[in-house]
């Protein structure tokens, strides 16, 4: 039998406030265990929760950025269960009033292209840490993470593979740094999903029976447990058993998900409105402030990008994988410009291909580098395309250049808590003059040089009057080579064959 | 002088009669000699209330003084004072000393009060007869086997019996207006959201409200000044203009409409109790005052309604004492839920654990759309019938008990025969509205009788005015019960 796979996910995106949803503790990472606690977070008794509006802010932020409803009110509910890292013995949440409803999310795999819907997003509190391996005998419980807001984003189960699964997490994780609503930091914990799989036989339009696997924080482990799960479900059914509800874990180590909880043990959590918060009325001009201060959005930016500045579907994407990259490229472009040029004269092509060929590439060999820390500034890079557009230098030499002040600004940065750019544009101007780079464009002097590398080898030239292509190109690199790579390609390229063609 | 009213003491203070330091050792004499008997105070700090008493009257040579600056005040032991024990009559709490300080009670040190000590209560403010304290039973100094009603008994007996001008209390049913009726002394519980919350221990939140006890309503007035106001910490705190509750203590009642609820009058209220209030009422007709009959059809489900709401939130509200993080834990506990079952077994009393049970029955998969919502939907029709009433009249008037105070042990074992003593009180937390009892006359037993004023929301001033009309044409406030000791008129 041909099974379908059935996948939703509930993610968990930490809110990047500077203080917690319900009180005005700190919800900075890696402080000492609870020094970020404050009376609020460690429940004494007789204390009150307070709304932090900047969280509501980003709430709505991630709503219109997804298209969502904006609820004018919702309301916060206590989830009842004990445990030692929940301080109140309640967890706050919305439950059947999120702020958020409905919304969707388009993704790519491969050529496809799929439009996700979402189901809610809500506002609640994470609770603190239980360390179970510090302490021998005991667990010890850290509560700075206590009270840390989080929007948990609910899909529609409408992915039908683990690698629709991580399309989806990877384009909702590029969406809330790119609002600004989180920092998207995995490893701490700032972004994770948990994924509800289940399969059915091809064609039923009826649901099978999922399971939940929680926690997971990276794009690999999502799409290793899904598809291990979706193996054990289907190896269950096939063998005559049924899946049994329930939630469960992923072991990276093992490369397999374990049961946790069954339905059975399942809390009942005794949902009711918190009598300590009034309901969230959300205001239009909150709404409508929100939206004007949104950014331009990924797909909108993509689609600019293909429509208005003739950049290909593959060039868009890559220049829209996070905000600072295509800001970048904006900027690039503008400093690429010719004196008296208009911004609609200036090179797309040539611009994403510099950004998407050397800076990102550049940007991705370096682990743990932000992606705003570009170690030579666009206004350097624009000019280096500029003098390239003018034919002042020549590609290559324009390629050398950004190499080096690349590696100037990483050493500049080392040890610093800062980054500091290498290469300035005046520098890049001073350079090229002092060192001579500039390209050699005199038809005469190049035509020199060509006769020089013809006469030096008759072999080659022998070899390409027989129909050897590949000795055009090893002349070409000998006259280069000849100039110091100052030549202008094109010129050599045009006498080169001229030449061989008499 | 410890017979003195708070504003005659504030007098007497501004006038340089005695210092804050006498007033407050004469009333920490009075507590010496009488808590053994009558068991108002949990915590008493001699040195600390002469300190805050010193402090005082520094501020006061300073020319800093505010009405109440050195006046000492008892505050229920559910308000969190930092470096007080804060029990909350509670075993779960018997070793917790408040790192912080609630608004009320920073209210208070702000305007130089002293704090005389930390009152006795029902455990977590559960109960009608201060009889569930894990510190014992308060007894009422008008009979010491009678109870003083609770929650805030400690407060109401201290402030009976001269041991405090006045004190704190709260009020999520009746646990201000109850042991005030039953003590012969003034309470007043205040508008939802006109006193904030922070600090001040959980019960049921959407019903808590703190407010002041004492001899007058002038004295209530200027504790509300004090404990009014915006705190941003209390999400239900309301931001209005400031009031001052003094202002309008005089103004003449002429022309003022009592609403007098049929529901009020009806069985169940002691022919003593009639008495006394109807005989009040006639003397706000002669005041100015007219009558009429109101009516609030849906009253009879105000105790049901509030026997569903106010466990649901205390059952979460209490979730948070499980001995993890501060207060009693179990001493032998072999895992996580044993340390979790064991303490809470042992921490609370039986009043509070049927109440968590009660309320996490009704919040219950399967069970929450048949209590919860259900009780809701009845609490709105409950205010709706005030409102509606309120079109009628100006305040509404009623006994606030059906009867006087009852025996210790003689409705401890039949909870619904003790929650049904606060059937005239509850209504108005569940509507949010302002109620007051004053003393009103006394039974064939010399115990005395409490007259409710219920008003419209934010009417306080006005309740206020109503109540000082009347204390200047009778004495009712002005008894004392015998054997309290010899008291110094300021």
């Amino acid at each position: 039998m041909k099974w379908e796979v059935v996948i939703g996910l509930e993610t968990h995106a930490q809110l990047s406030t500077a203080s917690k949803i319900f009180s005005g503790a700190s919800t900075a990472f890696g402080a000492e265990p609870n020094t970020q606690a404050c009376a609020v977070d460690l429940a004494l008794p007789g204390v009150l929760p307070v709304l932090n509006k900047g969280a509501v802010e980003r709430a709505i932020r991630f709503g219109l950025a997804v298209d969502a409803n904006i609820n004018r009110r919702s309301v916060f509910a206590r989830k009842n269960y004990f445990y030692p890292d929940l301080p109140k013995g309640y967890q706050i949440s919305q439950y059947e009033l999120p702020v958020v409803e409905g919304g969707s999310i388009k993704i790519h795999v491969g050529e496809m292209e799929k439009t996700v819907r979402l189901t809610r997003a809500h506002l609640e509190e994470d609770a603190g840490k239980s360390l179970h391996e510090d302490f021998q005998g005991s667990t010890g419980i850290d509560l700075n993470r206590a009270g840390t807001p989080l929007l948990e984003i609910v899909s529609e189960p409408d992915m039908r593979s683990a690698a629709e699964a991580v399309a989806y997490a990877k384009k909702l994780h590029a969406l809330v740094r790119w609002i600004d609503i989180c920092d998207g930091n995995m490893q701490e914990g700032s972004f994770r999903c948990d994924a509800n799989v289940s399969v059915r036989p091809e064609g039923s339009d009826k649901l099978g029976t999922r399971c939940e696997i929680k926690n997971l924080n990276s794009f690999r482990f999502l799409e290793q447990a899904i598809n291990f799960e979706v193996r054990r479900q289907i190896e269950i059914i096939e063998d005559g058993g049924k899946i049994v509800q329930e939630t469960r874990l992923y072991d990276p180590d093992k490369g397999e998900t374990r049961s946790m909880r069954s339905k059975e043990d399942a809390h009942d959590y005794r949902y009711f409105p918190d009598p300590d918060l009034l309901p969230l009325e959300v205001t239009e001009p909150l709404i409508s402030e929100t939206k004007e201060n949104l950014p331009e959005l990924p797909d909108q930016r993509q689609q600019r990008y293909v429509s208005e500045l003739g950049l290909s579907h593959n060039e868009a994407t890559a220049l829209t994988a996070n905000r600072d990259i295509g800001d970048y490229f904006e900027s690039v472009a503008l400093s690429s410009l010719k004196s008296g040029e208009s911004l609609g004269n200036a090179d797309f092509k040539l611009c994403a291909n510099w950004v998407i060929n050397d800076i990102a590439a550049k940007m991705n060999e370096e682990e743990n580098l932000p992606s705003w820390a570009f170690r030579v500034s666009s206004d350097t890079v624009g000019r280096i395309i500029l003098r390239i557009r003018e034919g002042a230098i020549n590609a290559r030499t324009g390629k050398n250049l950004l190499a080096r002040f690349w590696e100037e600004g990483r050493r500049n940065s080392e040890g610093r808590g800062n980054y500091i750019h290498g290469g300035a544009p005046d520098e890049t101007d001073e350079i090229i003059r002092e060192e001579g780079l500039g390209q050699v464009s005199d038809a005469g002097a190049i035509e020199k040089i060509v006769d020089e590398v013809l006469a030096a080898n008759a072999q080659q030239v022998a070899d390409y009057q027989a129909g050897k292509e590949k000795a055009f190109n090893s002349l070409v690199g000998q006259a280069m080579k000849a100039t110091k790579g100052k030549a202008n390609p094109q010129q050599v390229n045009e006498i080169l064959k001229r030449k061989l063609a008499q | 002088m410890s017979h003195a009213t708070l504003k005659q003491l504030s007098d007497g203070l501004a006038a340089g009669k005695f210092s804050s330091v006498e007033v407050t050792q004469n009333f920490i004499n009075k507590i010496n000699n009488l808590n053994k008997s009558l068991n108002c105070f949990i915590s008493v700090d001699e040195a600390r209330s002469l300190t805050q008493a010193r402090t005082a009257d520094a501020l006061r040579a300073a020319g800093r003084a505010q009405p109440l600056t050195g006046v000492p005040i008892a505050q229920k032991d559910i308000f969190c004072a930092q470096g007080w024990l804060t029990t909350c009559g509670s075993k779960m709490l018997s070793n917790f000393v408040s790192p912080y300080d609630a608004h009320v009670i920073e209210r208070f040190n702000q305007t130089g009060a002293v704090n005389l000590g930390k009152t006795n209560m029902d455990e977590f403010a559960m109960g009608s007869s201060n009889e569930t304290s894990f510190y014992g039973p308060v007894r009422n100094p008008w009979d010491r086997e009678r109870v003083p009603g609770g929650s805030s008994g400690g407060s109401a007996a201290a402030v009976a019996a001269r041991m405090a001008p006045a004190a704190t209390g709260t009020d999520t049913g009746g646990s201000i207006r109850q042991p005030a009726a039953l003590t012969g002394i003034c309470g007043l519980k205040p508008t939802y959201g006109v006193v904030s919350r922070y600090g001040m221990i959980a019960f049921a939140s959407s019903l808590d409200q703190g407010g002041p006890m004492a001899h007058t309503a002038e004295d209530m007035a200027l504790m509300l000044n004090v404990m009014a106001g915006f705190d941003a910490r209390d999400s239900t705190s309301l931001q209005r203009a400031a009031t001052d509750y003094t202002a309008d203590l005089a103004r003449p009642l002429a022309g003022l409409r009592i609403g007098l609820p049929r529901e009020f009058f009806a069985q169940g209220v002691s022919a003593d109790v009639a008495k006394a209030v109807e005989a009040a009422i006639a003397e706000y007709k002669k005041l100015g005052c007219s009558v009429v009959d109101v009516n609030l059809p849906n009253m009879g489900l105000s105790v049901p309604v509030y026997y569903v709401l106010a466990p649901a939130e205390a059952s979460s509200n209490l979730s948070r004492f499980d001995g993890v993080r501060y207060g009693y834990r179990a001493r032998d506990y072999t895992n996580l839920t044993d340390l979790y079952q064991k303490t809470r077994a042992e921490g609370f009393g039986a009043e509070v654990k049927r109440r968590i049970l009660i309320g996490t029955y009704v919040l219950s998969h399967g069970y929450y759309d048949a209590y919860y919502i259900r009780a809701q939907k009845l609490r709105r029709l409950i205010a709706q019938d005030f409102t509606n009433a309120f079109k009628q009249c100006d305040v509404m008037m009623g006994p606030t008990t059906p009867s006087t105070a009852f025996k210790l042990g003689e409705k401890s074992g039949d909870p619904v025969q003790m929650y049904l003593s606060d059937i005239y009180t509850i209504a108005v937390n569940l509507a949010g509205l302002p109620g007051m009892s004053i003393p009103c006359g006394f039974d064939g037993a010399g115990l005395p009788v409490g007259l409710q004023i219920i008003g419209d929301y934010f009417s306080e001033a006005r309740m206020l005015n109503v109540a000082h009309r009347y204390q200047q044409v009778t004495d009712w406030h002005m008894r004392t019960p015998k054997d309290i000791g010899e008291g110094v008129s300021a």
